[in-house]
């Protein structure tokens, strides 16, 4: 397993990213896992619908998405909003898709992240459309999809990796293995010693990373999207991590998991191990801690106003966006509903 | 303009396409080095290269699902699969994906792409090769289904449906595929998706079909004719919006109709078709609507296909009961 930074923030090689980009990454992650604390929040107190939680992953996810270019492709899940973010989607929409808004699916021009897949396993083969459509374009974007360790038993994680390998097109498979799909332990999802030797089988390279380690996660995805943008194909990075919290607000935990190893892995903690390698370096302070965590806050505050600001969906929208043009039948059902 | 049949016009209109627009791409099993199942689209590779007429692996929802990602990047993608019986496994990118993201990105991302299918009975082929479940997808949002039934709206149609800015379904009727010719423009044009094609006019009763059973609809029509009756014949190309309109001006023109499809009776396209009659045309009707309908039976193989495929005179004796009500 490839990693740079172990638990207690040694350095375990020489990292191949500066001291400010490492600030700049752990400030990343600090204000990813406000808003994670702050949805969840939120969901208790009924303003957000069901929230899935990413607690746990955030290097796994600041990580790949900060060795995106900013128009390269994303196809991401329910748990990805940190990676999504990264990549340019603004919390204000991410909040607005879990209060129960369409237009929180909506990225802004210029930002190539579909919104995020709700059924399992089925935006994997999107990247590959993705990604080979770019190459007959002859762009030099690539596509990234992430997905859990549970998609990787559906049908089309087959599908999609096998057509990505034989197509050759530019794009990358990110596993989070959180070791956990709802309540199936990955031992039981699959036998097979490792999600990435899977690679093997369909003739690409694949590699696991620890997913707690930001630096060591930036540095397998962007050689990875390195090699996918000039043209060397496909690839599967397995990082392993670990979801903190439950799958989402409408789980429990308890009734499949010992907490004690929630627990192990909070010792594990993606943010605490950067915070006490930066500090040895020189590059952490108290004072930056509160300023960081601040502006994280504020930002996620001000994302959240702007959410529920926006105002009520019309009856209107719902039929207006199924179609280019509504059809007859809808324009005569959009005359029923605003009755 | 040159005669052509089905088949014919749907390969010249796949070559047209390519020609016209670099963002066409072929994609599915086995349509390059052989030209398709069905040779629709039969010597497309040489001439547009392997990059546009890929033959892919089999893997129904990965085709359909890596077209839907060439959709959104810009490309104009037709994925075929070989027989509607075959489409299931890519049900989930359909229905869960192609068909929503419109909605689901607020219009931000899109997917114009075409699923060509073969589909229906009739030839004696093998199981799962002959089904018309086209209910299944005309019962999607967010996806048209389009079914041609003559050569020229076969051109027409799937040039409109290449164009289209949304997800279509373009169902191909098997059994008509070399069973109907006609001179077609070999221009650049689109027909219309959406309105039924009114294949004859008359004033007595209304008969309503589309695809493969066109034909036996048009025999039953003849045949009616020669008894005195006036029968209107309406080709639903489009099930999916489907012309509400068209089909309650001949309802009440005539005030009795019979639907005749291929597929299943039970929740049918005849039902939808007979509510929305009821709907707008129930004081012009004379007699209950009927319905002419496959079985609710697995579609039977070979030797049964006699008894379970509308007949002619299956049409004519429902179009004889409803004149007579």
């Amino acid at each position: 397993m490839f990693s740079l930074i172990n638990a207690d923030g040694t350095v375990r090689d020489r990292l191949p990213i500066t001291m400010e980009e490492m600030r700049g990454l752990y400030a990343d992650m600090v204000e990813a896992r406000t808003y994670d604390h702050k949805c969840m929040s939120m969901q208790r107190q009924g303003r957000l619908a069901t929230y899935a939680p990413f607690e746990g992953q955030e290097a796994a996810q600041i990580g790949a998405a900060a060795a995106l270019m900013p128009d390269d492709w994303v196809a991401a899940t329910y748990r990805d909003a940190a990676l999504m973010w990264r990549a340019g989607y603004p919390w204000r929409l991410l909040i607005a898709g879990r209060t129960g808004d369409e237009r929180g699916g909506q990225a802004p021009e210029g930002v190539n992240v579909l919104p995020p897949s709700i059924t399992v396993g089925g935006h994997m083969i999107h990247a590959v459309g993705l990604g080979w459509a770019e190459m007959l374009k002859g762009t030099d974007r690539v596509a990234l999809t992430s997905f859990g360790d549970g998609a990787t038993s559906e049908g089309d994680f087959h599908e999609a990796m096998n057509f990505a390998a034989v197509f050759h097109t530019p794009t990358v498979f990110l596993c989070q293995n959180n070791g956990f799909a709802i309540s199936l332990p990955r031992s039981e999802q699959t036998i097979s010693e490792s999600i990435a030797i899977k690679a093997d089988g369909y003739g690409m390279p694949g590699v696991q990373v620890d997913g707690n380690d930001v630096a060591a996660v930036l540095t397998v995805v962007r050689e990875a999207l390195e090699t996918a943008r000039s043209g060397g194909g496909p690839s599967l990075i397995e990082a392993i991590t670990y979801r903190i919290g439950p799958h989402t607000t409408a789980d429990d935990p308890t009734r499949y998991r010992d907490e004690g190893e929630a627990g192990e892995w909070q010792e594990r903690d993606p943010l605490t191990r950067v915070r006490a390698l930066l500090e040895r370096a020189g590059g952490w302070s108290q004072e930056w801690q509160e300023e960081i965590e601040a502006a994280a806050t504020r930002r996620v505050e001000e994302a959240v106003a702007e959410a529920e600001a926006l105002p009520p969906p019309t009856a209107e929208e719902m039929f207006t966006r199924m179609y280019d043009e509504p059809t007859a039948p809808l324009r005569a059902q959009m005359g029923e509903a605003g009755r | 303009m040159s005669e052509v049949n089905l088949a014919q016009a749907l390969n010249g209109a796949l070559d047209t396409a390519l020609e016209a627009d670099d963002r066409v791409i072929l994609l599915g099993e086995d349509i390059g080095r052989t030209g398709g199942v069905f040779r629709i689209t039969d010597g497309l590779r040489d001439k547009h290269g392997e990059d546009r007429v890929v033959d892919t692996p089999v893997a129904e929802s990965g085709i359909v699902g890596a077209a839907f990602g060439m959709a959104i990047a810009g490309l104009r993608p037709v994925a075929e699969i070989q027989f509607l019986g075959f489409s299931y496994p890519a049900y989930d990118q359909i229905i869960s994906h192609v068909a929503r993201i419109r909605n689901r990105s607020n219009h931000r991302f899109t997917a114009p792409l075409v699923i060509r299918v073969p589909f229906g009975g009739g030839i004696g082929a093998a199981e799962h090769h002959s089904e018309s479940t086209e209910s299944i997808y005309a019962h999607i949002p967010g996806l048209k289904v389009v079914v041609p039934s003559t050569p020229s709206d076969a051109r027409g149609l799937l040039l409109a449906a290449i164009e289209d800015p949304d997800p279509v379904l373009f169902l191909e009727p098997i059994r008509l595929y070399r069973a109907v010719r006609e001179e077609v423009p070999d221009l650049y044009f689109t027909a219309e998706i959406g309105p039924v094609r009114v294949e004859r006019e008359g004033n007595d009763v209304t008969l309503i079909s589309w695809g493969a059973m066109i034909k036996e609809t048009r025999a039953a029509a003849s045949a009616l004719e020669e008894t005195g009756r006036s029968v209107e014949v309406l080709d639903v190309r489009t099930l999916s919006p489907l012309d509400h309109d068209g089909i309650v001006a001949s309802a009440r023109k005539t005030g009795r109709v019979v639907v005749v499809h291929e597929a299943p009776r039970h929740a049918g396209l005849g039902a939808e078709i007979a509510a929305v009659i009821q709907e707008h045309a129930l004081y012009s009707l004379l007699a209950p609507v009927k319905r002419v309908a496959g079985w609710d039976t697995v579609f039977p193989l070979k030797r049964s296909e006699g008894h379970y495929l509308p007949s002619v005179d299956r049409i004519v004796a429902a179009a004889e009961e409803t004149l007579e009500a």
